[in-house]
């Protein structure tokens, strides 16, 4: 059999594989996000960008055990405006190199998302993605729009008045039925879901008797994530028809392949960078390559899904 | 997943005073396979959590100058306190040859002693520049000594040793040394002068580099080293100093 391919098209963009780098993994510079790409990634999600620049929480902010990451940065960025100098310069650096920029965007605040959104698309990403579910910083901005159907329809409608680019709107693990906001956005015109952001959690030092992280709370990523995104992009994959950007725990090319046949089009990668570094993509890519070969799959088409019939 | 992500509780075992403004804590345990330049998150709950680099691992210590809200409460710790680490973070120094040299500024010595115990117990010669603001400000020097490593000093107003830059050594270092490789940690502009003198002499060098820690664990980018750093050193752009470093190698072939 010949060699699998891993091309893929995504709402008209070609990518040469589905890893996309997720939102909030090394997504702060051009120099980085560069980096990635050359690496291996196939498409690249900027660290998400709020309306004002944000210092995020102090440390700690980040540990990691056996199960995975819990992280609690805060949503540390420079603020919209300056952030568009610095996406034209990646927009540029990574359009060399044939992958597209996934430029990530949240606020406060309803009203705030159309501004933030209007003032990135000015450099030009090729999608905006919607960050409507940090678990981190509910202390500062209630409730994350994620958590309900009506409150992610608003932000997505508002995000749609304000930008023509393709919009993904990023959920939220911890809903009772994820299905239905998944529709509720599709409805307000959701070019694409990502799925799932980190799940709420925390862990606590014995010997300290305290939180580990400052924040108290964090969001809880890598391999301990990876059922709860498996279920998640299973269940939208169900009731819409728009393409997933299916993300969470993933660490292997088996996992990516697992993810693709829960309905997922493109495949986040993020948590596992702390094992590899930027070699991830390489690694994930040169395995799923091999599953795909040793269980005669030509191509992404035949996995995607595969796990829904 | 990482098994070096999590904190684990030490204990201070011994409390050692270095200069006026810094102490080494030197801890009740070591760090399974700490290479000497790596580094650990330290922590206080409810207070914060900074990057050190290890001074020893036998058993671990850090030294610490008291400069800020964080390290004064690492001054004010005792013997039987708690103190929480995670790690041994980065890449660390790696032993090239047989004869080496190692600079060290300010508090960039503390690093370098645990460098410097690891190469002469494998028999290898070590030669020490050490360079400070003046002599209350040096770092370590006996230590270095009763290794049995060559000390040179330098202070800005000729307190102790050559008068000037800790740069200045250099030339007298390499003469009496002949070293294969050299090793630096201190402030940048140190370090951007010690890599341009290494890459005419034609030795490679190994540099320790400071960053903003936040994750410490390559994941949130806050560490990266400014790109015209890199450009200049003949480092790949998107350093990162908790996952490519602290410890960079600068071969003398690629230095721009």
């Amino acid at each position: 059999m010949l060699t699998p391919e891993l091309n893929c098209s995504f709402l008209g963009m070609n990518l040469t594989n589905p890893l996309v780098l997720a939102s909030g993994i090394l997504g702060t510079s051009p120099s980085l996000m560069e980096r990635m790409a050359l690496s291996g990634a196939a498409a690249i999600t900027s660290k998400s960008c709020g309306p004002e620049a944000r210092a995020g929480h102090p440390n700690p902010v980040t540990v990691a055990w056996d199960c995975g990451v819990l992280n609690a940065i805060g949503l540390t960025n420079p603020g919209a405006r300056a952030e568009v100098p610095l996406l034209r310069e990646t927009k540029q650096r990574l359009a060399a190199l044939g992958v597209p920029l996934f430029a990530s965007i949240f606020a406060p605040r309803l009203e705030d998302y159309g501004e933030v959104a209007r003032i990135i698309a000015e450099a030009e990403p090729d999608l905006i993605e919607v960050n409507i579910s940090c678990p981190n910083v509910a202390s500062e901005f209630g409730t994350p729009f994620s958590a309900s159907a009506e409150s992610a329809a608003a932000v997505t409608r508002t995000v749609r008045k304000a930008v023509n680019l393709p919009i993904s709107i990023k959920l939220a693990p911890n809903v009772p039925e994820i299905s239905l906001i998944a529709q509720a956005v599709v409805e307000e015109g959701a070019d694409a879901i990502t799925a799932i952001n980190t799940m709420p959690a925390m862990l606590i030092d014995a010997t300290a008797a305290k939180p580990v992280l400052s924040n108290r709370t964090g969001g809880l990523s890598g391999p301990a994530l990876k059922p709860i995104a498996l279920r998640c992009v299973y269940e939208i994959a169900q009731a819409v028809s728009v393409p997933i950007i299916g993300t969470g725990g993933l660490s292997s090319g088996i996992d990516a392949a697992e993810m693709l046949m829960a309905g997922a089009t493109l495949v986040g990668i993020g948590s596992v960078v702390i094992n590899d570094g930027p070699s991830v993509f390489s690694r994930i890519c040169t395995e799923l390559a091999t599953f795909m070969k040793d269980n005669g799959y030509a191509q992404l088409g035949d996995v995607r899904g595969k796990a829904l019939t | 997943m990482n098994p070096v992500g999590l904190f684990s509780a030490f204990r201070v075992q011994q409390k050692r005073t270095e200069n006026a403004y810094t102490c080494s804590l030197v801890l009740n345990d070591s760090l399974p396979d700490a290479l000497p330049g790596q580094f650990v998150m330290a922590w206080l709950p409810g207070i914060d959590e900074r990057p050190f680099s290890l001074s020893d691992n036998d058993p671990v210590r850090i030294t610490v100058a008291d400069v800020g809200s964080f390290s004064h409460a690492l001054n004010q710790l005792q013997p039987g306190d708690y103190l929480w680490l995670r790690g041994p973070l980065g890449r660390g120094f790696i032993s090239r040859g047989r004869s080496h040299l190692l600079l060290g500024g300010g508090y960039g010595a503390a690093p370098l002693s645990f460098l410097a115990k690891s190469l002469c117990a494998q028999g290898n010669q070590v030669g020490v520049c050490l360079g400070a603001r003046s002599r209350a400000d040096l770092l370590l020097v006996e230590e270095f000594s009763s290794l049995g490593c060559q000390v040179w000093l330098a202070t800005e107003d000729g307190s102790a040793g050559k008068q000037g830059l800790l740069t200045a050594l250099l030339p007298e270092a390499q003469n009496a040394l002949k070293p294969e490789t050299v090793y630096a940690c201190g402030p940048i502009g140190m370090l951007t002068t010690m890599a341009a003198w290494a890459r005419t002499a034609g030795l490679p060098a190994q540099l320790s580099f400071e960053g903003v820690m936040r994750c410490g664990v390559g994941l949130c980018g806050s560490c990266e080293l400014p790109e015209t750093t890199c450009q200049q050193l003949g480092l790949a752009p998107g350093f990162l100093v908790c996952h490519d470093g602290p410890v960079g190698e600068i071969s003398p072939n690629h230095f721009s």
